[in-house]
């Protein structure tokens, strides 16, 4: 995990590429993964599709549901090529089309804010129907988990850092509190914070940053460490205090390492707002999807992952940002 | 009152043989090593069943470790046929299968640059995403049965396996390719000989990474359908019925099966990268 937090390791191949050379590449990969998506449409839902189209009086081979239950997926596909026509539109399919995922997507978003009954446009407040209203309220509590656990990842790394003590006895555990599957007590961290009154946000917030701070901690103990002999013999012979050393050269130096792992922190922050939100079911991406899952409505989970989906893209570009801007200022960056 | 003022006083007891311990002249030595962090966790344990017993904390809220390892105790065999569900048939069929399968891809998507520079930002971006996210999907396509489980886990590790094994496998640099062209070495010789061992600190990385994320995803799989049996299911039935004892209980085989998985990737990175800095002792 340490390598993961390193800022050099971001440096991969193609990065000296210059970035509309880059473009072509991933657009190609893009594509063939919607096309492989298409052509897996028809396959996942033959046995529903042909069932619908029976029902419509096409001739589907074998006729009988019960003996089609038995058979392959593809064996049906290649028996049945005229009957496929609605594989791309059906109404509960196994596996959306990716247009069916746009529409549920627009429809639950744009539309419903627009012309719902309980949308922004005609009551004022965001509709409880929409993604946007979910999508805010895990945006909530994964800014407060990743403000609490970077927090704390920098002050347990401070401490790690200057005290020998801390350092021999905190680091295994921390390391030993990543192998616990933490997002398994999700859970029950939320029952438990119920029972003794503390509901909605921290909770979730709990969470997020329970999985945010060990990225925080290994790289900023990191950072923290970066300075070499040479310069920590420089602050020596000016006999400057552990404060200042901390101020004037650790912390300054520790800023690349910092924003490498604030990035993957804010990452994991997201999934554990959207675990956390799983067993309450009071609004959040999370509740969404397993309300999705609970009434068969695969098209409103695609919609709410890829909601997930772009709100991490979104962070994580926000952050890399900030780094631009900040080393930028700090002459650590042309 | 009194067993929390002991609480209190084993905390300072603790603490000072740790400072003693970490500031003596034994303290680079293996033993002091491994006694700091086991008495700074002994201590914890302490404080937390004194405090819980002084303060009256009911049990619904924490109970304390005694009771949690009695209920361990008690229900040896539920919770190894959990184990056995979740830990041996989900969790470890998918992270074989899903690290096998990114491996297998990065080296066929390391003999195309074209692919390269496609899949590894598509890759990077995926394994930030919440990933989690898919299993009440893929639930509902392999039943809930121990398969869907394992698939949650393939799609998990895939990607941040995949990631760091294409990024392994450009680690050598271009003296030593060229060393090995002017033995006329096949491509074969050359990633057998040079690019995986060079590529194995990389692949450790990525395995480690995925064996904590393998029994995330196989656990939260389970709060979207199991059967009868699983350690995601024992936790999620045992807070309806308030038995926090049992939660506990399902949790420590979680962190433990956790720990040891995560301790064995890390014995075989040791055996297999003695060469590599990191390993090579000191700092």
């Amino acid at each position: 995990m340490a390598e993961a937090s390193d800022p050099k390791a971001g440096a991969t191949a193609g990065t000296g590429w210059p970035r509309w050379l880059r473009l072509p590449p991933v657009l190609g990969m893009v594509l063939a993964l919607l096309a492989i998506w298409y052509v897996a449409v028809v396959p996942m839902n033959v046995k529903e599709v042909l069932t619908a189209a029976e029902r419509a009086g096409v001739e589907v081979s074998p006729p009988s549901a019960v003996d089609r239950r038995d058979m392959g997926n593809w064996a049906l596909v290649l028996r049945n090529p005229h009957a496929l026509g609605d594989s791309w539109s059906s109404d509960r399919p196994k596996l959306p089309a990716p247009h069916q995922v746009l529409v549920e997507l627009y429809d639950s978003t744009i539309d419903e804010e627009l012309n719902g009954r309980r949308g922004i446009v005609r009551s004022g407040t965001l509709s409880n129907r929409s993604l946007v209203y979910h999508a805010l309220v895990t945006l909530n509590a994964t800014f407060l988990g990743f403000l609490i656990g970077a927090l704390l990842g920098v002050g347990l790394a401070v401490g790690i850092v200057h005290s020998r003590v801390m350092d021999m006895s905190v680091m295994p555990w921390a390391i030993v509190s990543q192998t616990i599957p933490i997002v398994a007590l999700a859970p029950m961290i939320i029952v438990v914070l119920y029972s003794i009154g503390v509901q909605g946000l921290i909770p979730k917030a709990v969470i997020s940053a329970y999985l945010s701070f060990f990225p925080v901690v290994v790289g900023m103990v990191k950072g923290l460490r970066s300075p070499d002999a040479m310069q920590m013999d420089l602050m020596r012979t000016y006999s400057a205090p552990t404060a200042s050393v901390l101020t004037k050269l650790r912390l300054p130096s520790s800023i690349p390492y910092l924003f490498a792992s604030l990035k993957i922190a804010i990452a994991a922050s997201l999934v554990g707002a959207i675990v956390g939100e799983l067993p309450v079911q009071k609004g959040g991406l999370g509740a969404r999807m397993l309300a999705g899952s609970y009434y068969g409505q695969t098209a409103q989970i695609w919609a709410a992952l890829l909601v997930a989906a772009a709100l991490a893209a979104l962070l994580v570009y926000a952050i890399a940002a900030l780094e631009r801007r900040t080393l930028r200022r700090m002459g650590m960056m042309p | 009152m009194t067993l929390v003022i002991f609480a209190v006083l084993l905390w300072a007891v603790g603490f000072g043989v740790n400072v003693v311990l970490a500031n003596g002249p034994a303290r680079d030595t293996g033993a002091v090593r491994l006694a700091v962090p086991l008495i700074f966790g002994l201590t914890i344990l302490g404080m937390w069943e004194l405090i819980v017993r002084g303060m009256q904390v009911s049990t619904v809220i924490l109970p304390p470790p005694s009771l949690i390892a009695a209920s361990f105790a008690e229900n040896l065999g539920t919770l190894w046929g959990d184990f056995v569900q979740t830990i041996l048939k989900g969790a470890l069929s998918g992270y074989i299968f899903g690290c096998g399968a990114a491996f297998v891809t990065a080296l066929l998507v390391d003999r195309s640059d074209y692919l390269r520079r496609g899949l590894l930002p598509l890759g990077n971006f995926m394994a930030a995403l919440p990933i989690v996210g898919t299993a009440p999907i893929l639930v509902m396509w392999f039943g809930f049965g121990w398969q869907s489980k394992a698939a949650v886990v393939v799609l998990m590790v895939y990607f941040p396996m995949l990631v760091n094994t294409v990024a392994g496998l450009s680690e050598t640099t271009s003296m030593q390719r060229d060393l090995m062209r002017t033995y006329a070495a096949t491509w074969g010789q050359t990633l057998w000989t040079l690019r995986l061992p060079a590529a194995l600190p990389f692949v450790f990385n990525g395995l480690k990474i995925c064996s904590t994320l393998a029994l995330i995803g196989a656990i939260v799989a389970e709060f979207f359908g199991s059967p009868t049996l699983g350690l995601g299911f024992r936790i999620s039935t045992s807070i309806g019925q308030l038995d926090l004892g049992m939660v506990w209980s399902a949790i420590l085989v979680s962190a433990l099966s956790g720990t040891v998985f995560y301790g064995l990737v890390a014995l075989a990175e040791r055996r297999t990268t003695f060469w590599h800095a990191s390993h090579r002792g000191g700092r």
